[in-house]
């Protein structure tokens, strides 16, 4: 087996466009990518740049530098300084198909580009080749209100399907922070906020339109098929939902929509010990009652929380809970809830029912990242995701918090606690390489603790780089080649995203 | 406090859509294109179901000019807590040449034929950003006006509203009845549900015509062209001072 050293002396020396001299620090993972793949050679590169003018026109294909970077890197941590060679904007699934197919021919990778707003290096071109922006496809092709579900092409975000729908009483409820693609969501399995009560994308995609390596087109329900439900052969819809750009271009999704509820009213509640808090969630969770969004910022993020948003938080770990249904059941619920948090120690109750006071609230959750980043000026952080069973979160948070704050490292902990899922933002300062190296082994440790608690590396954000190295551990080597079989089998030349999820081609 | 509130309900291009002049210079594609509620009026409703839920209002009606799909418009208006329509039908020619001032002017009358308290509109609509109606139909009814309204309270037979102002905020008392126009942020407009959404398919909506309001909606302008913004050209790179000052004697810029 060969093993490369990748560092950056290496690449400078291979053919292909010049890197960028750089001030900014690159945490490369360091010899993991084992691999014996080359840069595209700038002759294959030139010649298929020829090719795309030729079918997409000149308008959708650039080799403009700032045009690279702008795709070569997404909101994570920097890993690498590695560019795209080409950026393609295709504007329909045929011209996607006809990238494809050039791109295949001379063996040149692809990475599908959403809105650039993944967490885990997902879209860095590793080992250069075609960034294919999906934005120019941005129509809703099928809105069907009262089966509840609609199509939408990879340019269509979150935020935009949202405001199309509300005139219809209806929303789409999986809410990651940023305003991502919903295609892009589908690659990467995405949840958010409202994941307790509404599931992921796992449990609300109903159909995948995807262009293949090849350039084939692949409907995984069938064309047009949107039924709620089916039995109908292998489940391709879901092998796609998570698949990070690895196995086809996404270039339709058919996604359930769901009755925006009648009345939604938020809270705020503070507890002295994270576990009182995590342990009000569990019992929340046991308790049945059908809570929509149950958060829980700790207090160090409370206090960054705070400062930036110009609130007035105690800074106390802190659980914020919403609850949807009519205005009835909301407020039994809220009751039971309140009575539960209570009994935890629980304080300082803050109800809102009206839309800018629960806005406000959940966009300082929503912010939370942006404002650990600009509470420490200059700093990246690496963000973990670890998710485990809902009873083993306790014990998880309460040593992981711990173990950060031995550390001496800055690491808000917060997150998605009634899925079982949290966040941290371990802070560190690019030009200190000693404080990586402290974030980096505080992720491995709690990576390490999730997996041994019968948990995931990853609840939400995908593997990308940034979780390579815990992908074999949590699967077992039979699920490591089970994957890279089917892998294999959509992409015999490992061109779609080439050096993400797993550590080797073989 | 029981007050009968009037809103202007605009169905303009939806914000999110992208604008396209017609090959034809005369106007701008509205043919197949989104529309919905001018999200100033879209807070003028929220502004009136809230006060209606403080119980300071009794009955909210909103209204509409324009073309059959203005009742689509009107049903978002009911199904978020309005309690009955008022559609007063234009289209075609005189529908393109429609102005602030003919609005008012139905306004003004509705008001006196309906006994309303207060006139809620939003502060300018996002496709002629004119934000005339509302002064306009004060002036009409001689009532007090508020605009740009950043918060309303009512206070003893009277209002006290926070007005958005260029030097900043402003703070004045309008006796009742009084016109008022809607700012930013008034409040945040809640969505319509499913449920409301169905009741409001039963809530009424009248229909009438421009005469029935004895107004007049023959233009009173013409529109001669609408282009696009010119496309951007690209920029040029030169290799120092000189040439930059040459190139800009050449454009007649120096």
């Amino acid at each position: 087996m060969h093993c490369w050293f990748f560092t950056s002396q290496v690449f400078k020396s291979l053919p292909g466009k010049a890197l960028v001299g750089n001030s900014r620090n690159f945490h490369c993972i360091k010899p993991l990518l084992q691999s014996t793949r080359h840069r595209p050679l700038v002759e294959t590169i030139t010649t298929l740049r020829q090719n795309l003018i030729k079918s997409l026109g000149r308008d959708s294909v650039s080799d403009t530098e700032a045009i690279r970077k702008q795709h070569s890197r997404d909101e994570g941590v920097e890993r690498h300084n590695h560019l795209a060679d080409l950026v393609v904007w295709p504007k329909s699934t045929e011209e996607c198909s006809i990238i494809a197919s050039l791109c295949s021919e001379k063996k040149v990778p692809m990475i599908p580009f959403g809105t650039g707003t993944g967490l885990e290096s997902g879209v860095c071109a590793a080992y250069g080749g075609v960034s294919v922006d999906m934005s120019k496809m941005d129509q809703i092709v099928n809105f069907n209100p009262e089966d509840f579900d609609v199509t939408v092409q990879p340019g269509v975000t979150r935020k935009g399907l949202n405001h199309f729908l509300k005139d219809h009483g209806l929303w789409f409820p999986v809410d990651p922070g940023a305003d991502a693609s919903l295609c892009g969501m589908t690659a990467t399995s995405a949840s958010g906020t409202n994941a307790v009560r509404y599931g992921t994308m796992r449990e609300n995609v109903l159909n995948v339109e995807v262009v293949l390596a090849d350039g084939r087109v692949l409907h995984t329900a069938g064309e047009n098929r949107r039924s709620k439900k089916s039995s109908a052969g292998l489940n391709l819809t879901n092998l796609f939902v998570g698949s990070e750009g690895s196995l086809g271009f996404i270039t339709k999704a058919t996604l359930k929509i769901y009755g925006i509820p009648e009345m939604m009213l938020s809270a705020v509640c503070a507890f002295t010990t994270i576990k009182a808090a995590v342990d009000t969630c569990v019992q929340i969770l046991q308790s049945n009652i059908p809570i929509a969004r149950i958060e829980l910022m700790d207090d160090v993020a409370m206090d960054m929380c705070n400062n930036h948003n110009k609130l007035d938080y105690k800074v106390a770990p802190t659980l914020f809970l919403e609850f949807h249904g009519s205005e009835d059941s909301v407020k039994s619920q809220a009751k039971f809830a309140g009575e539960i948090a209570d009994y935890n120690g629980g304080s300082e109750f803050r109800w809102a029912y009206e839309s800018e006071e629960r806005n406000r609230l959940w966009k300082a959750r929503h912010d939370i990242y942006w404002t650990t980043l600009q509470s420490n000026p200059g700093c990246r952080a690496i963000i973990t995701d670890v998710c485990v069973p809902i009873t083993r979160l306790p014990d998880l948070i309460t040593q992981t918090k711990a173990d950060i704050q031995e550390s001496g490292i800055i690491g808000p902990c917060l997150g998605h606690v009634g899925d079982g899922n949290f966040h941290t933002f371990l802070v560190f300062n690019p030009n200190k390489p000693e404080e990586f190296k402290k974030a980096e082994t505080l992720a491995a440790r709690m990576t390490k603790r999730a997996l041994d608690l019968n948990g995931t590396c990853t609840g939400e954000h995908g593997i990308g780089i940034g979780k390579m190295n815990y992908l074999e551990k949590e699967m077992g080597p039979v699920g490591i080649e089970m994957m890279k079989s089917i892998k294999k089998t959509l992409d015999p030349h490992w061109l779609m995203n080439p050096g993400k999820i797993f550590l080797s081609e073989y | 406090m029981s007050l009968r509130i009037l809103v202007g309900c605009k169905r303009v291009i939806d914000y999110a859509v992208k604008i396209r002049v017609k090959p034809d210079k005369s106007g701008v594609i509205t043919e197949g294109v989104k529309h919905s509620m001018n999200p100033f009026d879209e807070i003028a409703i929220e502004e009136a179901v809230r006060m209606k839920e403080k119980k300071i209002a009794k009955e909210i009606v909103a209204f509409s000019c324009g073309p059959t799909q203005c009742q689509e418009t009107l049903r978002t208006a009911l199904a978020m807590g309005a309690d009955r329509g008022i559609h007063v039908e234009v289209s075609g020619p005189e529908y393109e040449t429609l102005q602030p001032l003919h609005i008012s002017k139905m306004l003004a009358k509705l008001a006196k034929d309906e006994q309303i308290d207060l006139i809620i509109v939003g502060k300018q609509a996002i496709d002629d950003d004119c934000n005339q109606t509302a002064q306009m139909t004060a002036a009409l009814l001689d009532w007090p006006q508020a605009t740009s309204a950043s918060k309303i309270e009512a206070k003893d037979g009277s209002l006290q509203v926070v007005r958005e102002i260029d030097g900043g905020l402003e703070t004045i008392k309008v006796k009742l009845p009084s016109v008022v126009s809607a700012d930013l942020r008034l409040n945040e407009p809640r969505y319509a549900t499913l449920p409301n959404i169905m009741k409001a398919k039963k809530k009424p909506i009248k229909k009438l015509a421009p005469k029935d309001l004895g107004v007049d909606v023959s233009p009173r302008i013409q529109v001669v062209t609408v282009e696009e913004p010119p496309v951007r050209q690209a920029g040029a790179k030169v290799e120092n001072v000189d040439a930059v000052v040459e190139k800009l004697k050449a454009l007649g810029h120096a």
